[in-house]
């Protein structure tokens, strides 16, 4: 059991100044599969996953109580670097936020300052990730094309792919659909469930079905606490917690 | 037809709009007219004076004849030298404040500090370019210690500028670059100052002129009265454009007849500065090509 999970949070509160927004928070992610977090907006799932690559250290006046283990590791520990941390736990925002470069300098922008230099190697690179974010095809004949021009689906599966030229062990998505069209939609969750093969995917949605389409686990979270957290289909088809079958047959949020 | 109160009010409204606008157009007409007048009336004065000679060789007889090659060399290394020396240390400054300093009170005071510094006349500049850089650290009167001088002088409008560009810069983008593993400070190098780049010099421009008008500021530390030879180090000191001006108009024997000397002078002067600013302008709209976000 215990090397199935790739990360383990353990008792964590978060605090942004004195507001209490995460609270004794214990859960654990499992290797290689699909995580999807919900609950109505406000209850701290951008918290949580943005705790779990320490995006949050980058917020003012916060605290973390509690321990967060990545494969084994105290991810705030003292001698831990965030910067490595952040490096085998990519992330993916709400809103698409390519860099004002090029298609294909956005993707070698992280490697190459990792140390990839050969023009071969980041090509190959370049053509990987792009397929693994299913926007090969739209993109190869315009690499040098500024960012800026594509469209927001295309814009977040470049996001995509940028995350994934880091080769991560971990993508977290924070509702990476919820700007986009259902077309957009659907290539993207087509795409996370080629991922899990090779990494730990942990998604927050706004959107119910999309969590019990793509995801294997699925965890309930209201008012900071986690409230239930199982299989998928357990969750949407018999919930043991009243707030959950609430909010996943619409009641409230 | 009965009086509709709604229908009068409205048309109050449309008057009160309609006078409000006619107000702006007539500042910014006024505006432009000052402008237009300020150039007719140095270029009615100065073209005359213009020539392939004026702008190649140095004063001759006393200053009463020649050209101003001198001048115009001294005051672009000077202005070149103070933007080399202001630019970096400024937008150093600008990065530290806007991204690493804790915003707390000691930044604000900062802050309040140099928006002072901004508003100190020119001339107290110049006295602190000459105990300074002249005496103190023994630069002597150069185009050194002029350089440094303006540099100082233009320090704040270029942190100022570079702040204002910097916190332009989406925090996005410093989110996308971090959560990718790479460090706070090449993220800054490589993805905000980037960024940033064409404001930092947009704000910059405005440094660059006043740099190379400012009279003051080199008098004390850099400007020769006189020096038909071109400078061959950044010790020796160089003829300025303004100082010039204010040499043929106050200091010589024949002010009256330099008239059209004087008037050829700032001519050139307005046309270097608008040189240097279209020059900014343009490496800021390459910079700019596909960066819209
Ligand atoms: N930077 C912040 N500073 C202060 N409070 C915040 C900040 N970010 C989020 N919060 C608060 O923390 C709570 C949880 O937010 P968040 O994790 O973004 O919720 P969710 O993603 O589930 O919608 C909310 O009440 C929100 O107002
Ligand atoms: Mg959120």
């Amino acid at each position: 059991m215990e090397n199935t999970l790739i990360i383990t949070v353990e008792n964590c509160n978060f605090y942004y100044g004195t507001y209490r927004a995460l609270t004794d928070v214990t859960m654990g992610f499992e290797r290689n599969r699909v995580t999807a977090l919900i609950g109505p907006s406000g209850c701290g799932k951008s918290t949580l996953l943005r705790l779990l690559n320490r995006m949050n250290d980058l917020i003012d006046n916060t605290r973390v109580e509690g321990r967060i283990f990545f494969e084994g590791t105290d991810i705030y520990g003292k001698e831990v670097d965030p910067v490595e941390i952040r490096r085998r736990i990519g992330m993916v925002f709400q809103k698409p936020n390519p860099f004002p470069k090029s298609i294909y300098n956005n993707i070698t922008y992280g490697p190459r300052l990792m140390g990839v230099k050969k023009k071969s190697d980041l090509e190959a690179l370049v053509e990987e990730s792009l397929k693994q974010a299913v926007l090969w095809d739209e993109v190869k004949d315009i690499l040098g094309r500024s960012a800026m021009t594509l469209s927001g689906g295309q814009q977040q599966r470049l996001c995509i792919a940028r995350a994934l030229a880091m080769k991560p062990d971990v993508l977290l998505m924070d509702e990476p659909t919820s700007a986009l069209d259902p077309i957009s939609t659907a290539k993207i969750e087509e795409l996370i469930e080629a991922l899990k093969k090779e990494l730990t995917i942990i998604i927050v949605t706004h959107n119910m079905q999309q969590a019990a389409r793509i995801s294997d686990r699925t965890g309930f979270f209201y008012l900071g606490r986690l409230i239930e957290y199982d299989d998928t289909a357990k969750i949407f088809t018999n919930p043991q917690v009243k707030q959950t079958e609430d909010y996943i047959t619409g009641r409230f949020g | 037809m009965t009086a509709d109160p709604f229908r009068i009010t409205l048309r109050r409204r449309y008057r009160s709009e309609r006078i409000f606008f006619l107000t702006l157009r007539l500042a910014v007409l006024l505006i432009g007219l000052v402008m237009l007048a300020i150039f007719g009336y140095i270029f009615a004065n100065g073209y005359r004076a213009i020539s392939w000679e004026f702008l190649t060789t140095p004063p001759s007889d006393s200053m009463t004849k020649g050209g101003i090659m001198p001048a115009i060399v001294g005051t672009f290394y000077l202005t070149v030298g103070a933007v080399a020396f202001a630019l970096p240390i400024g937008v150093a400054c600008a990065v530290y404040l806007t991204e690493y300093a804790r915003q707390g009170t000691f930044v604000r005071l900062l802050r309040i500090g140099i928006n002072c510094l901004a508003g100190v006349p020119s001339v107290v500049f110049g006295l602190f370019g000459l105990g300074f850089f002249v005496v103190f650290l023994k630069f002597g009167s150069s185009i050194l210690s002029g350089a440094l001088t303006l540099g100082a002088l233009i320090l704040p409008t270029i942190i100022t500028a570079a702040e204002e560009a910097i916190k332009a810069v989406p925090q996005t983008f410093r989110e996308a670059s971090l959560a990718l593993g790479v460090s706070k400070w090449r993220t800054v190098s490589r993805i905000v100052l980037p960024t940033a780049l064409p404001g930092i010099l947009t704000g910059s421009i405005l440094g660059i002129g006043r740099a190379a008008g400012e009279t003051a500021p080199i008098m004390f530390t850099a400007a020769a009265f006189f020096t038909a030879r071109l400078p061959s180090s950044i010790f020796d000191e160089v003829m300025a454009l303004p100082y010039h001006v204010y040499v043929l108009a106050t200091a010589g024997t024949a002010i009256e007849e330099t008239r059209p000397l004087q008037y050829g002078t700032v001519l050139v002067l307005a046309a270097l500065v608008a040189g240097i600013n279209l020059f900014a302008v343009l490496i800021r709209g390459y910079m700019r090509r596909g960066k819209r976000w």
